[in-house]
C-alpha cells in the first residue's frame, strides 16, 4: 500500500510529502517516546505520534520510515516543515486521535510488528 | 581562591506532588549539612514557591541556596533550572504558570503546600504542578537563558521525563549548560551509553524527593564562589573552574590559588 493511498483514504492533510506519495508502507508505529521508536520501529513503517519536537524528524530520517503521522489536530512547529523537506521526510496531518487513526490503518491492512 | 563546593542542584520540597510532606525547608538543610553539601538548588515541579522558606532556613549555616525550578515542556522532558536571585526565579514563575493547564489543582491527593522556614503550611498552590506547560523544550531554555539562570536537562538516563527518552537525542542546537545524571549512573557509565554525554558536560544530583535521598549524588565544583556564573564556568571548563571526576579523591586539598 503506497502513501497516497493512506492519504485519500483516511483524509489526511500532507504538510510535507518526504520522496513523494508513491512510497510503500511496510508497517505501522505507535509511540511518543522517541528513544522508543530508535529501539523498535521498522524501516518502511508509519509512524503515529503527537510528538511534534523537530527531533522527530531527525528520528524517522534515520529510521528511514515511510512517513510521519501526526495526531489529534496538533500543528506541528514551523522548523518542522523546513527539516522535513530538508531531510525529505514524508509528515501528514490528521485530526483524529492515536488510537482511531491506528484502527482506521489497521482495517485497511496495515499490521504492525507481531 | 578557588575551593571545591560540594553541590546536589536538584532537590525538591513538599511543594512537588510527588515528594514526601518531610520535605520542609529544616530538615532540608539540616540533612545538606550532614551530607557535607555547600550548595544545594531547590527545584520543585513548575514552581519556586518553597525557594524562599528553605533559603531563610538556610542562612547563617554556610549552606548555599539557589532557588531553581523543574520545568516539564510540552514533550514531557524535564529541564532544570538555576538561578543566583529569587526575582530570577519568580520571572520564570510567571511564564510557566501562565503555560500550565487552567484547570485548578483538586489537592485530593496532594496538598501541594507552599511552607514557611518553620514549615509551617501558608497556603496551598491551586497550579496543575505536575501536568505539563505547553512550552516547547527549547521555549524552556530560551526563557531559563534570558532570566539569567543555568538550564540543565534533568535525569538524561532516566527513560520517563527525560530529553533522551523524550526526543530519542538532545537536539544539538539546543543551548543547554549541562545534562544531569541521576544516582543510578557514574559519568564514566553514561558516557559510554549516550552519545551526547560526550559531548555536553555532565553534572549529577539526587533529585531528592525524600529526605533521606538529599545528597544521594552529588557534583563537585572548583570554583570561587557558588554562583550561576561561577558553575556554567566550571561547567564548561574555564579559567580553571572545572568539575571533579568520580575517581578524583573525596576531597583535594580544600583550597587551590587561583591562576
Amino acid at each position: 500500500m503506497t502513501l497516497r493511498e493512506v492519504v485519500s483514504n483516511l483524509g489526511l492533510e500532507v504538510l510535507a510529502p518526504g520522496a513523494g506519495l508513491g512510497t510503500e508502507i511496510g508497517g505501522a508505529y505507535c509511540s511518543d517516546l522517541l528513544s522508543d521508536v530508535l529501539a523498535h520501529a521498522r524501516p518502511g513503517d508509519l509512524w503515529i505520534t503527537l510528538q511534534t519536537h523537530v527531533n522527530v524528524i531527525a528520528v524517522a530520517s534515520m529510521k528511514e520510515l515511510a512517513a510521519v503521522v501526526l495526531v489529534n489536530g496538533r500543528k506541528p512547529e514551523e522548523d518542522i516543515l523546513f527539516k522535513a523537506i530538508e531531510e525529505r521526510v514524508a509528515v501528514l496531518l490528521c485530526s483524529l486521535p492515536a488510537f482511531e487513526i491506528a484502527g482506521r490503518l489497521y482495517a485497511m491492512g496495515i499490521r504492525g510488528k507481531v | 581562591m578557588l575551593a571545591i563546593y560540594q553541590a546536589d542542584l536538584h532537590i525538591h520540597t513538599c511543594l512537588s506532588p510527588c515528594a514526601e510532606l518531610e520535605m520542609g525547608p529544616r530538615n532540608i538543610v539540616r540533612e545538606a549539612r550532614r551530607q557535607g553539601l555547600d550548595v544545594i538548588g531547590i527545584c520543585d515541579h513548575n514552581t519556586s514557591e518553597n525557594t524562599p522558606a528553605v533559603m531563610h532556613a538556610a542562612r547563617g549555616t554556610g549552606v548555599k541556596v539557589l532557588p531553581g525550578m523543574e520545568v516539564t515542556s510540552r514533550e514531557e522532558a524535564h529541564v532544570l533550572a538555576l538561578f543566583d536571585g529569587l526575582e530570577q526565579a519568580w520571572a520564570l514563575q510567571r511564564v510557566v504558570y501562565r503555560h500550565l493547564p487552567a484547570r485548578v489543582h483538586a489537592g485530593e491527593d496532594d496538598l501541594q503546600p507552599v511552607v514557611d522556614e518553620q514549615h509551617e503550611v501558608r497556603r496551598f498552590n491551586p497550579h496543575p504542578l505536575g501536568s505539563a506547560t505547553d512550552l516547547s523544550v527549547d521555549q524552556v531554555v530560551g526563557w531559563i537563558l534570558r532570566f539569567r539562570g543555568l538550564a540543565v536537562a534533568s535525569h538524561v538516563d532516566r527513560e520517563s521525563f527525560s530529553i533522551i527518552g523524550q526526543l530519542g537525542f538532545v537536539p544539538p542546537e539546543l543551548p543547554l549548560d549541562a545534562l544531569e545524571l541521576s544516582r543510578n549512573t557514574s559519568l564514566d557509565e553514561a558516557r559510554k551509553m549516550w552519545v551526547d554525554c560526550t559531548r555536553r558536560p555532565l553534572i549529577r544530583n539526587s533529585d531528592a524527593h525524600r529526605v533521606a535521598e538529599i545528597g544521594a549524588a552529588k557534583t563537585r565544583f572548583l570554583i570561587s564562589e557558588p554562583t550561576v556564573a561561577e558553575l556554567r564556568a566550571a561547567m564548561r571548563g574555564r579559567r580553571g573552574r572545572r568539575m571533579l571526576e568520580d575517581r578524583e579523591p573525596e576531597r583535594l586539598e580544600r583550597t587551590v590559588p587561583e591562576r
